[in-house]
């Protein structure tokens, strides 16, 4: 389904790889690793489109992403460093907002579902300022309950999450990908996941 | 399409609602900027009469330039931006919808306000209803075209200062037209219709151009 062939990507002057090649067939979750600065948030960057890339192709579906646009964009969840929510906003708004925008619009009982399994049951109309970290990531993540997208990239997804959290996430990626569906994400620590096929990619080696 | 249009356009308005002062100071920054030239100039009728239509644009200008900064950089800031140029919707239309709900709350209530500021230049009431009628026209080009602007600065440091540079010599055509209608009404025999609709069609290519426009300038923020 994802291919990438020769990839090269620079930061600045800088080149952090070059002949990247790697394909993902439905089903497999790809594990990127690296020290800090190897390249991971901009290879994943580069996977969903905002980066421009300075040699090689990134295949969806056989086809190039750049000439998929928004129907690579439709297919794609990307989570960043940043949640992406407004803090203005209670959860149900802002996840009503991204559900709207990802071209899935969802009931309000399926948001204030997803919002409970993300463990927020009874903050749901909280404008998310007054939530910590965690919660704030929570409210951000409670978007994979809601999206079809069947590619997901998550950077860094684990981070701030607390022991109950990561073992739900966990649980959440595990299932995507036994759907049938692909996950590309960076971590710095081990996640339990059993199922599915795992590919592992080291940055920086 | 309106569905995403509308929820990215309510989603701005409760966004603003809930952070009234921003709303509100672009409004009393008009007021007050209008304001203060009858009290520096004096009350003769015939130098406030000429005075008044220029500095009520030339203040509306100000204003919207100073709500502009914030239209992408809050979103800009928290991923919001990102996010929302990574879904399947047109960047043009997500860009449409923002810009209209700037200009809902920073360009409409000018146009109501006009004729109680115009009061204090002692317009007629004819050249009120051209004021108004200039501002409601004149408005939306003036947020379109700070649109594209507001995106080439995004994310620069001292972005504010370079965003004016680049954008109030684009707003001169509305300067000068706007308040030419307003002066012209003013002088019996003059059509003032002619000026009204050199800013119309100044809108309706501010309003095809600018939302691609500034769709792209936003993706190269975004890199």
């Amino acid at each position: 389904m994802l291919d990438v062939v020769d990839l090269e990507c620079r930061r600045g002057d800088r080149r952090l790889f070059s002949d990247l090649c790697f394909s993902l067939p439905g089903g497999t979750l790809l594990h990127v690793r690296g020290r800090n600065g190897s390249g991971k948030t901009t290879l994943l960057r580069a996977l969903c489109g905002l980066l421009a890339r300075e040699a090689g192709q990134i295949l969806w579906r056989g086809e190039d992403i750049a000439a998929l646009g928004e129907d690579y964009r439709r297919d794609m969840l990307y989570f960043g460093h940043l949640n992406g929510i407004k803090s203005d906003l209670n959860g149900i708004e802002n996840l009503r907002v991204s559900a709207t925008l990802d071209g899935d619009p969802a009931p309000d009982d399926a948001l204030w579902q997803a919002l409970g399994r993300m463990g927020l049951a009874g903050y749901e109309d909280l404008p998310t300022k007054v939530l910590s970290q965690g919660q704030k990531k929570r409210v951000a993540l409670a978007r994979l309950l809601v999206s079809r997208a069947p590619l997901w990239i998550l950077d860094e997804p684990f981070s701030a999450l607390d022991s109950d959290a990561v073992d739900l996430l966990g649980t959440l990626i595990a299932e995507h990908v036994d759907g049938g569906g692909l996950a590309v994400l960076t971590t710095h620590q081990e996640v339990p996941l059993t199922s599915g096929q795992v590919q592992r990619l080291q940055l920086g080696a | 399409m309106l569905r995403v249009f509308l929820c990215v356009l309510g989603r701005d308005i409760t966004l603003a609602m809930r952070r009234r002062t921003d709303v509100l100071t672009t409004l009393f920054f008009f007021i007050i900027v209008v304001s203060l030239f009858p009290l520096g100039v004096g009350t003769e009728k015939q130098t406030l009469r000429i005075l008044g239509p220029g500095v009520v644009w030339v203040a509306a200008l100000l204003a919207s330039m100073l709500a502009l900064e914030r239209l992408f950089a809050a979103d800009y800031e928290d991923g919001t931006l990102e996010q929302m140029l990574l879904t399947a919707q047109p960047p043009a239309l997500l860009v449409l919808a923002k810009v209209t709900a700037h200009w809902l709350l920073t360009g409409l209530p000018l146009v109501f306000i006009a004729p109680l500021i115009g009061l204090q230049y002692q317009l007629p009431g004819e050249a009120l209803w051209i004021m108004m009628a200039s501002l409601l026209i004149g408005t939306p080009v003036l947020s379109l075209i700070g649109a594209i602007g507001a995106a080439l600065t995004l994310g620069l440091r001292g972005g504010g200062i370079l965003l004016s540079l680049l954008i109030l010599p684009l707003y001169i055509p509305v300067l000068v037209y706007g308040a030419g209608a307003v002066t012209v009404s003013m002088i019996d025999l003059a059509d003032t219709q002619p000026y009204l609709s050199l800013i119309g069609a100044f809108l309706l290519l501010a309003l095809t151009l600018s939302p691609l426009a500034t769709a792209a300038a936003l993706r190269i923020a975004l890199e």
